[in-house]
């Protein structure tokens, strides 16, 4: 059977496995619907959480990334997980026991002010739509290969399916399908790991291959795997692998940025508001962080095979470039998608990879974790699991984030503050209009991308560290931080974070270089600027304005300790 | 008030405030130390087959993590329980 066949057989498999939970546990507890998570397991949870939180862009697009920046690319692993021990420590069990529904109703009720509560509503939007936009384009290079249709029709098809999903479907909820979701993408990322790993080094476990010496009839055996990526990329004119070449302080930034916006993003918070107690937030929390690093401590590994297993197909082991003719199946197919391109510059009809002028090659990002099963020719079916696990990825936290904006713009927005006096089905109505406007623009930069899907999906980072981290971290910590604080702050942070990037990515994009930028930070990074910008300007202006009335800081001192705390809210 | 006195509700932040603290020090120095700032020096030592520094960002750092929040899980569930101020 082809691969395109048995894509379609698997993918379908997973949907209808998921479609059945849902229908399952629909039936079991109609009542509690919304609450699925408030009587399940903190281990299933953060299970769920973990599916929630890992997006197209950590499965399809961060391992590719890594291979193509070697250290540079340990900014996403550091800081797509580091976040998430701020998030257990200063936010998740603060929050748990504030209970309310979403992100703006904290700043708008710790604030007691409905500007704040708008700003709020807006940053949430924002930063919601700008991680959805490089989820599509994720989804789009999925289907774009499996369907072999170009990559502007695969982001609109998976657009479409997107919107029946979450619209539609309303699928939102069931913690148990995203418990599924995990399993689908966990077992979609470890298998070829496992398989590659074994090929290249003998070793079952990818995390000890990747430091393991090459085996006996690969290219380069003896020698171990990551001295052969610096040898390689030294002789191939790119950057040495273990070392990267952006300079300290980005990477710094970059780093901070990711973190810090992981513990502010709307949808990752959300899911700490639903369960049981308080101890299970900081619990939910730990064991999200485990099944996140299942697929996180597999990333690198699969970077450097990957790596390897390009060059060796392209260059051949002898490093004199292959011949076209003889190029493996996986070259052809991608081609289709316009992902890979081959041009035959000096015209001896061989291929050639490097970082100089010998280079013929241009290859995107985002296709290596999806082409890395059949660069390393393995079975078919193992290619078209990894397809159904980037679609579980995909589906399972655009779901999230067209929920949060949905619900920002009927309920928050609307409801709460421009037109009261609409209907609940008024209300339902808008938000079904708002996630189309949301997929219908996203679908757009998905066609239209300033970057790769992990790099997209890295500003979203920089506009919640900017903007909601500190005002949360204040309205905790700084009982005294007064509305006037807070609402500065995130003013100028989100402000400063947003102009930076238009600025860099659409309005100049040939001024984007090291020594244009601001302190050395690229805009991966600058969003720790905004983050600290926001601090300072929210504690001057409290210091200017005069302290928080008594009862919200009583609020505050209530919010500190966990006796007490009402049942899990819906989500 | 779930605390008994003013004094013990000022106790128990500061416990709490000294415990994330110091595992947020663990944090910031695995990760920024190790993995970014020290990195060109712990790259001069061999852990595995992999450079030290190197090692930490892609594999070090993470590992903490899950190691911090489990410990802090732990220790707060202790302070709760001291202070009586633990979920019924």
């Amino acid at each position: 059977m082809d691969i395109q066949t048995l894509t379609f057989i698997i993918v379908g498999l997973t949907f209808a496995l998921y479609i059945a939970i849902a229908i399952w546990s629909r039936a079991g507890s109609t009542s509690d619907f919304y609450v699925a998570s408030g009587g399940v397991h903190p281990v299933m949870n953060g299970m769920a959480t973990a599916a929630d939180w890992m997006s197209a862009a950590s499965f399809i697009s961060m391992a590719g990334i890594i291979a193509f920046a070697g250290y540079d690319g340990s900014v996403y692993l550091m800081g797509w997980t580091g976040g998430y021990v701020l998030l257990a420590l200063c936010l998740a069990p603060y929050l748990r026991k504030f209970g309310k529904f979403t992100v703006p109703d904290f700043i708008g009720d710790r604030y007691y002010s409905q500007t704040a509560r708008t700003i709020a509503v807006i940053c949430a939007i924002l930063i919601s739509f700008t991680y959805i936009a490089g989820q599509m384009r994720g989804v789009g290079v999925v289907f774009s290969r499996f369907l072999e249709v170009d990559i502007a029709t695969g982001v609109f098809i998976g657009a479409v399916i997107v919107f029946f999903y979450t619209v539609l479907g309303g699928m939102k909820g069931i913690t148990y399908t995203q418990v599924a979701q995990y399993c689908v993408l966990a077992f979609a990322y470890l298998v070829p790991a496992i398989f590659i790993s074994f090929q290249m080094t003998g070793h079952i476990l990818p995390q000890t291959g990747f430091g393991a010496t090459i085996a006996d009839g690969v290219a380069g055996e003896g020698q171990y795997l990551l001295a052969r990526l610096d040898g390689l990329s030294e002789e191939l004119g790119l950057a040495a692998y273990t070392s990267g070449i952006k300079s300290k302080i980005d990477v710094f930034a970059i780093t901070c940025a990711l973190m810090v916006g992981t513990a502010g993003l709307p949808h990752v918070i959300v899911r700490f508001f639903t369960v049981p107690k308080v101890s299970d937030a900081r619990l939910s929390a730990g064991w999200a962080l485990v099944f996140i690093s299942v697929v996180y401590l597999t990333a690198p590994s699969i970077a450097g095979f990957a790596k390897v297993n390009l060059i060796n197909t392209v260059n051949g082991p002898d490093l004199q470039g292959v011949e076209y003719e003889a190029a493996p199946d996986w070259v052809k197919n991608w081609e289709k998608t316009g992902l890979i391109k081959w041009e035959d510059e000096n015209g001896d009809g061989k291929m050639f990879y490097s970082g100089d002028e010998r280079n013929e090659m241009t290859v995107d990002r985002d296709i290596m974790v999806l082409a890395n099963p059949e660069i390393a020719d393995l079975p078919a079916w193992v290619v078209a699991l990894v397809a159904a696990g980037g679609v579980a990825a995909a589906l399972s936290t655009s779901a999230g984030l067209l929920l949060v904006i949905s619900t920002s713009v009927s309920h928050d927005l609307l409801k709460r503050t421009l037109t009261p006096n609409i209907t609940d089905k008024q209300e339902l109505m808008w938000a079904r209009v708002a996630a189309a406007i949301a997929i219908a623009l996203s679908t757009w930069f998905g066609i239209n991308p300033p970057g790769f899907v992990a790099q997209v999906v890295a500003f979203a980072f920089g506009l919640a560290a900017a903007s909601f981290f500190p005002a949360i971290i204040l309205g905790i910590f700084y009982k005294r931080m007064n509305s006037t604080g807070a609402i500065a702050g995130m003013l100028v942070g989100i402000i400063f974070t947003l102009a930076y990037i238009i600025y860099f990515k659409f309005v100049n994009p040939a001024a984007n270089v090291a020594d244009n930028w601001l302190f050395g930070i690229s805009p991966e990074g600058i969003g720790t600027v905004g983050m600290v910008l926001n601090f300072i300007v929210a504690y001057v202006v409290h210091k200017l304005t005069g302290d928080a009335p008594q009862d919200t800081q009583d609020l505050v001192e209530s919010i500190r300790y966990p006796r007490g705390a009402g049942g899990a809210t819906g989500h | 008030m779930a605390f008994k006195s003013e004094e013990l509700a000022k106790a128990y932040w500061r416990d709490n405030i000294s415990l994330v603290l110091k595992l947020l020090a663990v944090w910031f120095i695995v990760s920024y130390g190790f993995g970014i700032l020290l990195v060109d020096v712990l790259n001069q030592f061999t852990f595995f087959g992999f450079k030290l520094g190197f090692w930490f960002a892609q594999q070090g750092s993470i590992i903490t993590f899950v190691i911090l929040i489990f410990v802090y899980v732990k220790r707060m569930a202790a302070l709760d329980n001291k202070y009586e101020v633990h979920e019924e």
